[in-house]
């Protein structure tokens, strides 16, 4: 076996450059295969199974995940208004333990800007015993003040801290001509909770209803407010309500999912929230499949790669192999030398797969984040990482086959020079 | 007596498909520590004798016996074997291996036969003057220093039998006469048998014991690729 090991090592070392381009492609093609297994497993996780802190959402009747999304995720738009009397009927409902309002519409600087009420911070969790925590000096927004809080994206991304003052802007997207006039000023940053939480800017939900160019139709008829005149709760809206129920009750989402979507007409509850992702990346499995694929395809031409790669040494190399036989090398020696350099370049570049995935998956995640908020590990460890290297080697020493054949047949006296 | 040669023929193909043979010897033998030169000019055959007795090649007919051992007889595998535990060959061209020190490349000799032995192998390329080359490949070294390491390679498994073929045919005349006299002297130091072939006539008139190889072989005027 130390033979083996010194053909084998003195063999990649006299290739040199082949041997590092082979290695690399290898290591490109395993990389792939365990990012894209890694990303698809922990997005899934992340999206269907990370810290929402709520069961469910009522919102206008519509779409559920687009609910799930607007809310939970601050992706896409709203599906529309609810009347400010549902949220107070959902809220008033003794299954529910905590009912949430949410007002949507407006951004700063492309981080959207939510209206809410104060219970976010003071009664919500996000986990068990951990809500949307506010360090000192920081503190909650007083409801009927122009106050804000920002998450820890925004607040690192934008170096915003408190007492500065942001200018809203209308719309979801960010448009320096749609500058509202309000200013608000900062009063506290939300301690970090890798969700998507830490990309929203809140503020007093009267403060969404009352912001310059918003109307009110919670009555059915447009309701424009006064600055200093209360808004009759019959003209207020919402986007959205967040729901926790009491206990965590199974039951209680079976029941209201029944009155509200089957039964009613006017709003939709998206529960389980979970469930409702998982649906998403039901539809959306064809994207990883292809990205499976095509990190397979690397995989394959990086195999391809060490059999080309062998198979144009071979003809310098039958001298080698017929000096070797002459020595007293068996054909099978050199066979088993040959498939073992294959799995050799296979091993290395399955070792240098690790930190390529790692760094495919680095940037992934900080893409993932950027846009969505949700953390994803990039050092988080897969099966991927186990079966991945062990399968390359194993195609590797396949693809080293054929030229090991050649080099099996090679005919010692014939290739060490004329006979005569 | 160590080798045996008795009726061998060898026959090749030619490129027109006809089987044309190329040696034909009824007998020729080899005693333990017998230092014998067989003269051979080019074509005559002599690299497929050397190859027959390796057991590189198998007779079409005839055998090759070695120390009692019938190498026609044996499969590929264990004449493969035979050849590392029993037979040193020292090739016209040196066949070093690239990349591989002077010091690997006898040891790798040695991994195929008995087992390696880094002390025999160094004391071995020390004794041939290498002492100071251990760790040079074969592209780092002279003419002369390669056949050195050709030759302790041949030497390194203790051989009973060692073969070179135009041991001197690379090298001047001054390098050439040494080296045939460090061959001799190792091989018999060793204890081992040699059989040279070459056209050369400082090897050839070196020899107390010297075969003309166009007497034994049967084959008129060989002349093959």
């Amino acid at each position: 076996m130390r033979t083996l090991f010194l053909i084998v090592r003195k063999s990649l070392a006299n290739h040199a450059l082949s041997t590092v381009v082979t290695v690399l492609s290898v290591a490109l093609g395993v990389g792939l295969v365990m990012a894209v297994f890694n990303v698809s497993t922990q997005s899934r996780a992340a999206f269907a199974g990370g810290p929402v802190g709520f069961d469910a959402v009522l919102g206008a009747r519509g779409s559920k995940l687009q609910l799930v999304l607007n809310t939970v995720f601050h992706l896409e738009t709203s599906p529309g208004n609810l009347p400010w009397s549902l949220y107070e009927t959902i809220a008033a409902d003794r299954r529910i333990e905590l009912a949430i309002p949410y007002a949507v519409g407006d951004n700063y600087r492309g981080y959207r800007i939510v209206g809410t009420t104060r219970e976010l911070f003071t009664e919500f969790e996000l986990v068990e015993g951990r809500g949307l925590e506010i360090p000192p000096p920081g503190r909650a927004f007083q409801p009927d003040k122009m106050e804000a809080v920002i998450g820890a994206t925004v607040a690192r991304d934008l170096e915003l801290r408190i007492g500065d003052v942001i200018h809203p802007y209308h719309g979801i997207v960010f448009d320096e001509r749609a500058k509202h006039a309000e200013q608000y000023v900062i009063v506290g940053l939300v301690e970090p909770t890798n969700s998507p939480s830490d990309r929203v800017i809140w503020i007093p939900i009267e403060g969404i209803y009352r912001m310059g160019g918003h109307v009110l139709r919670g009555s059915g008829e447009a309701y424009e407010p006064s600055p200093e005149a209360e808004i009759p709760d019959g003209h207020k809206e919402v986007s959205a309500v967040m729901l926790t129920f009491r206990g965590g009750n199974l039951q209680t989402g079976q029941s209201l999912a029944q009155e509200i979507n089957n039964q009613g007409k006017v709003a939709t509850l998206a529960w389980p929230i979970g469930g409702i992702m998982l649906e998403l990346f039901d539809k959306l499995g064809w994207v990883s499949r292809v990205l499976e694929l095509v990190a397979y395809l690397v995989v394959a031409v990086a195999a391809g790669g060490i059999l080309a790669s062998l198979t144009n040494s071979m003809n310098e190399r039958r001298r080698e192999f017929a000096i070797l036989r002459a020595l007293g090398a068996k054909r099978r020696t050199v066979f088993s030398a040959i498939v073992l350099e294959a799995g050799a370049i296979s091993f290395f570049g399955s070792l240098v797969a690790f930190p390529v995935a790692a760094a495919i998956l680095a940037v992934a995640a900080i893409v993932v984040r950027r846009q969505t908020g949700v953390v994803l590990e990039p050092f988080a460890l897969h099966p991927a990482y186990l079966w991945a290297p062990v399968g390359a080697v194993v195609l590797g020493m396949l693809s080293g086959l054929l030229p090991a054949a050649q080099a099996y047949s090679t005919e010692v006296a014939k290739h060490l020079g004329a006979t005569n | 007596m160590l080798l045996e040669i008795q009726d061998v023929v060898k026959r090749y193909r030619s490129p027109d498909g006809e089987l044309q043979p190329v040696l034909d010897i009824e007998r020729f033998t080899l005693d333990e520590r017998e230092q014998v030169v067989l003269e051979g000019r080019s074509g005559s055959g002599k690299t497929t004798l050397l190859h027959l007795i390796a057991g590189l090649l198998v007779p079409d007919a005839g055998s090759v016996v070695i120390d009692g051992t019938h190498l026609e007889a044996l499969s590929e595998a264990r004449r493969d074997a035979f050849r590392a535990r029993h037979i040193g060959y020292v090739f016209q061209q040196f066949h070093l291996l690239g990349g591989y020190t002077a010091l690997e490349n006898v040891v790798l000799g040695m991994s195929f036969g008995p087992g390696i032995d880094r002390r025999y192998a160094r004391e071995l390329l020390e004794r041939l003057g290498m002492g100071e080359r251990l760790h040079h490949t074969p592209e780092q070294l002279s003419i002369g220093q390669r056949q050195r390491v050709a030759v302790a390679r041949a030497l390194a498994n203790r051989p009973r039998l060692v073969l070179a073929d135009e041991p001197t045919g690379n090298l001047d005349a001054v390098n050439g006469r040494e080296a045939l006299a460090l061959i001799r002297e190792v091989a018999r130091e060793r204890g081992a048998a040699l059989l040279v072939v070459s056209h050369d006539e400082l090897v050839l008139s070196a020899f107390e014991t010297r075969y003309d190889l166009a007497d034994l072989n049967r084959v008129e005027s060989a002349s093959h690729v």
